[in-house]
């Protein structure tokens, strides 16, 4: 099959970018998205031109780099799936397709298809763990936790951490990614001694990494390649609210 | 040289026990006095990271992704083995030991494997602690389910991803000791060289992969938990970025390389597809719980596989392994896909493929049983080949999936070069010949939270070495010469890109040192790579320029290290005349096949010392002597 690749390229954070576009006359509709990029960037390295820069590792959707956001939707046309994961037999022969990175105030551009998600890491920095120091963890089996938690706390856990929901926000708020989190430890009998705190700290450091606000639109979990729900939002929401009024009872984060 | 393996003395169940209290500590308020580098950030260079700050060590973390949570230990699906014994069916910590050493075909050392199934059952306690949410029966309790290998429940599982849940737990512990200010985060950079003080690893040199800049750390030990080097024969399970040049770099600066040739081939792989691909992806192991290896009687039978009677399958592993049937270790199912195959019985386009058929899972357990299984797995597949695998079985070959072999590292997890460690895949010690499915996730975590964190304090209260400044000799000189070599890449302006050259050594590995390996095949492939090294640094060709995010100038720096993995990966298939665990040298099998090891000439480990690019690496040998463990033929029937 033949398509056409409109793909934006920028040299760094302080050149402006632009559209470039590309012929792949040789795509074969069992190639990934990816794949077919491969072959261009050959192509493009052959001729002495800088291939273009994209994020990727695993290949199989789970370490979460990729970010493409493909003919105006993250991670391309269909659900549940990274960028990795589509293949060009869910394009037409002829296609023109449109390649941008995840655009976000809070995710820098640094090259072509290659965005900074370091925001992530800040957000996890700000309670996204149980703090329990290598050596003082009790016998696994001594709190036992019904399936029902445990299943919804993995649902939860599956979060690749890729940032497409922040892509596909009109308002770029990283609020299904922080109640993903938020609601995978507080799940836990392990997770509940830091649960306020966890998400008092993680809703601000959302809120100072520039994230915008939930105005609920349901776009993040319609391209979430896990198909995690806004319902943890709520949950995140609820959590929120609980830890904020014992904050202003207690006067003091309890 | 000679190799000092330090094994502590007295009984094998007492070793780890004894050199605990033999060791030296570091006073707490001396911690803080030293900094110590950790390159990579998997299973084992997280959990060593955060192990080491909660510790007050100052800490700094190296990682080639945008983020300590992307590395290629996320993608590890099915299980983590512990000796819990949960399931009261005779497991323990001796069994699992027992069972790891047999499956790695007896090359493998006795003391690291026991005290890896020692520390085991601290890894599940401290991952739950975590919030790892592995699976659960109805009471509550925690699951398990059988791997290959053994013929007990010990492996834990978190759905498909175990490998992602146990990853972020150490990613978050991680990040916590980041928000503390006890680890410093360095994510895009690429350790290009190791800085050797006085024969002691006292540094690194880095790129920033983004700025391009290059500059020296140093600190008072350096620990490698890079992976492994599996990506050297380019089309393989592992992720893009993983590759072998922190491991190499350091070789190339006297560490040891232990048993390169023990590479694994992982049996559950989708068949490759296209000349395009750039890696393949692994189907878990845990699927051969459920599913049934076949393929037809008849060779070159083309018809679709509901139309084959039962009678005329030929369900392989059940048929010459009725003891283990399909949960054989990986290396056993692995070569009996290939003779298959070779038989001319393969499934699919080109032959070279063999059917996981779950229609009796379906049908014993019901859909619904199976999804939430393998529900993940079977969507991925769907996703690769557009095939529906509850319907139609899944089309499976083997491909390199793991590496056996790394650095040379003593029973303290320190390579012949006082002060560097390595752990996880980039060490050589406790998977022998072959790993047995779901160990690799024990040996990372083991290695990071429990063993490293104690053997480094013995390294570190010596104080042998002083950190240097980094403006030292040594430094100044590394960082030039990698400059020069990057400068080198990108002025050769040749005709070949860095990917083709990549392929071109990753088929001469696969075709003649893949599944199966000859003298005469190894000889010409060692010729083969060294011509193309030679091609390579003439005729590369690498866009772009150093200062600036350019990844095929990273590639290319891989790849030229891959070049020269490649020719020693062969060299040591070629000095081990016997066959054990995944190295199968065709002149030596038995009448059915299988490995016919020569624990005479060959129970040892191959270490090998860099010569210089040109000159063959030079072999020393640690013996292997089992103190408890018997040395017998490996049987699976």
């Amino acid at each position: 099959m033949k398509v056409t690749v409109r793909v934006w390229r920028q040299k760094n954070a302080k050149t402006p970018g632009r559209f470039v576009e590309y012929e792949v006359a040789d795509a074969s509709p069992d190639m990934s998205f990816f794949e077919m990029l491969d072959v261009l960037n050959e192509r493009i390295t052959k001729q002495g031109e800088e291939p273009i820069a994209f994020d990727s590792d695993c290949r199989e959707g789970i370490c979460g780099a990729c970010s493409c956001v493909i003919n105006g939707e993250a991670h391309g046309p269909e659900k549940k799936v990274t960028t990795c994961q589509t293949y060009m037999r869910s394009f037409q022969d002829g296609q023109v397709i449109i390649v941008e990175p995840f655009r976000a105030k809070a995710f820098p551009l640094i090259k072509d298809l290659v965005v900074d998600r370091s925001a992530f890491d800040r957000i996890i920095q700000a309670g996204g763990f149980i703090s329990v120091n290598t050596g003082s963890a009790p016998e696994a089996n001594t709190v036992p936790l019904p399936k029902y938690h445990s299943d919804l706390a993995m649902d939860a856990a599956s979060c690749i951490g890729c940032g497409a929901c922040v892509a596909a926000c009109k308002n770029t708020s990283a609020s299904l990614f922080v109640a993903a989190k938020v609601s995978h430890l507080n799940l836990l009998p392990q997770g509940k001694p830091e649960k306020d705190p966890r998400v008092l700290g993680m809703v601000q450091a959302m809120d100072e990494a520039g994230f915008g606000s939930c105005t609920v639109t349901g776009s993040c979990e319609a391209v979430c390649p896990k198909g995690i729900p806004i319902s943890f939002i709520s949950r995140m929401n609820y959590d929120f609210i609980a830890a904020a009024l014992k904050l202003r009872v207690h006067g003091r984060r309890v | 040289m000679k190799l000092n393996a330090n094994i502590p003395s007295g009984p094998l169940t007492q070793k780890w026990t004894n050199h605990k209290h033999e060791i030296r500590l570091v006073n707490p308020a001396n911690k803080r006095k030293y900094d110590i580098i950790v390159v990579g950030t998997g299973l084992s260079g997280a959990s060593a990271a955060a192990t080491l700050a909660e510790l007050g060590y100052n800490v700094k973390s190296f990682c080639v992704q945008d983020s300590a949570r992307r590395a290629h230990s996320v993608a590890a699906q099915g299980g983590i083995n512990a000796a819990k014994n949960y399931r009261n069916d005779g497991d323990n910590i001796y069994r699992l030991f027992y069972d790891t050493l047999k499956g790695g075909d007896f090359r493998a050392r006795e003391a690291n494997v026991y005290r890896m199934a020692e520390v085991s059952v601290n890894v599940i306690d401290q991952a739950v602690a975590q919030g790892v949410p592995f699976a659960r029966e109805y009471s509550g309790y925690l699951a398990t389910r059988s791997f290959g290998g053994a013929q007990v429940s010990r492996t834990f599982y978190a759905r498909g991803q175990t490998g992602q849940q146990l990853l972020l737990g150490a990613y978050q512990a991680l990040m916590h000791q980041v928000s503390l200010g006890a680890v410093k985060m360095f994510p895009r950079h690429e350790m290009l060289e190791l800085i050797v003080v006085n024969g002691h690893a006292k540094g690194i040199v880095v790129r920033d992969l983004v700025s391009g800049k290059i500059s020296s750390v140093m600190a008072d030990a350096v620990v490698l938990a890079s992976g492994g080097y599996a990506n050297a024969f380019y089309l393989t399970t592992s992720g893009g970025a993983s590759n072998a040049t922190a491991i190499w770099r350091a070789h190339r600066k006297g560490a040891l390389f232990a048993n390169p040739c023990y590479t694994q081939i992982h049996p559950t792989c989708i068949p490759v597809s296209g000349d395009y691909q750039c890696k393949l992806t692994l189907m878990s192991e845990s699927l051969r719980n459920d599913g049934r290896v076949w393929v037809p009687k008849k060779a070159g039978d083309k018809r679709p596989s509901k139309d084959i009677p039962d009678n005329e399958r030929d369900y392989y592993l059940e048929r010459i392994y009725p003891a283990y049937g399909n949960l054989v270790p990986r290396d056993i199912a692995s070569r009996a896909a290939k003779r298959v195959c070779d038989e001319g019985r393969g499934v699919g386009p080109g032959g070279l493929g063999v059917f996981l058929d779950f229609r009796d899972a379906v049908a014993r357990l019901g859909k619904e049983v199976v999804e939430e299984r393998y529900g993940n797995l079977f969507e991925m597949y769907r996703e690769i080949t557009a095939e529906n695998a509850y319907e139609t079985p899944m089309r499976i070959y083997p491909a390199i999936h793991y590496t056996m072999g790394g650095l040379w590292v003593d029973y303290n997890l320190m390579s012949n070069l006082p002060g560097l460690f390595v752990v996880g895949e980039a060490n050589f010690s406790d998977h022998g010949a072959n790993r047995l499915g779901a160990s690799g996730l024990m040996q990372g975590l083991g290695d990071g939270y429990f063993i490293l964190p104690y053997t480094i304090g013995d390294y570190l209260a010596r104080n042998e070495v002083k950190r240097p400044p980094s403006d030292v000799a040594e430094a100044k000189q590394a960082e030039q010469e990698t400059a020069q070599r990057l400068n080198k890449l990108l002025t050769i302006r040749g005709k070949r890109t860095p990917v083709e050259f990549h392929k071109q050594l990753g088929k001469l590995l696969w075709d003649n040192c893949g599944m199966a390996r000859e003298e005469a095949s190894l000889k010409k492939a060692i010729q083969d790579i060294a011509a193309l090294r030679h091609e390579f640094w003439e005729n590369v060709l690498v866009p772009g320029s150093h200062d600036d995010l350019n990844m095929a100038l990273e590639r290319a720096g891989r790849v030229a290290d891959f070049l020269e993995l490649g020719e020693l990966l062969c060299l040591d298939a070629l000095s081990r005349a016997e066959s054990c665990g995944c190295h199968f040298r065709t002149e030596f099998q038995t009448p059915e096949g299988e490995c016919l090891r020569n624990d005479a000439e060959y129970a040892y480990v191959a270490a090998w010392e860099f010569a210089g690019p040109d000159k063959p690496a030079q072999l020393h040998k640690e013996p292997l002597t089992y103190e408890e463990a018997h040395m017998a033929q490996r049987s699976y029937k």
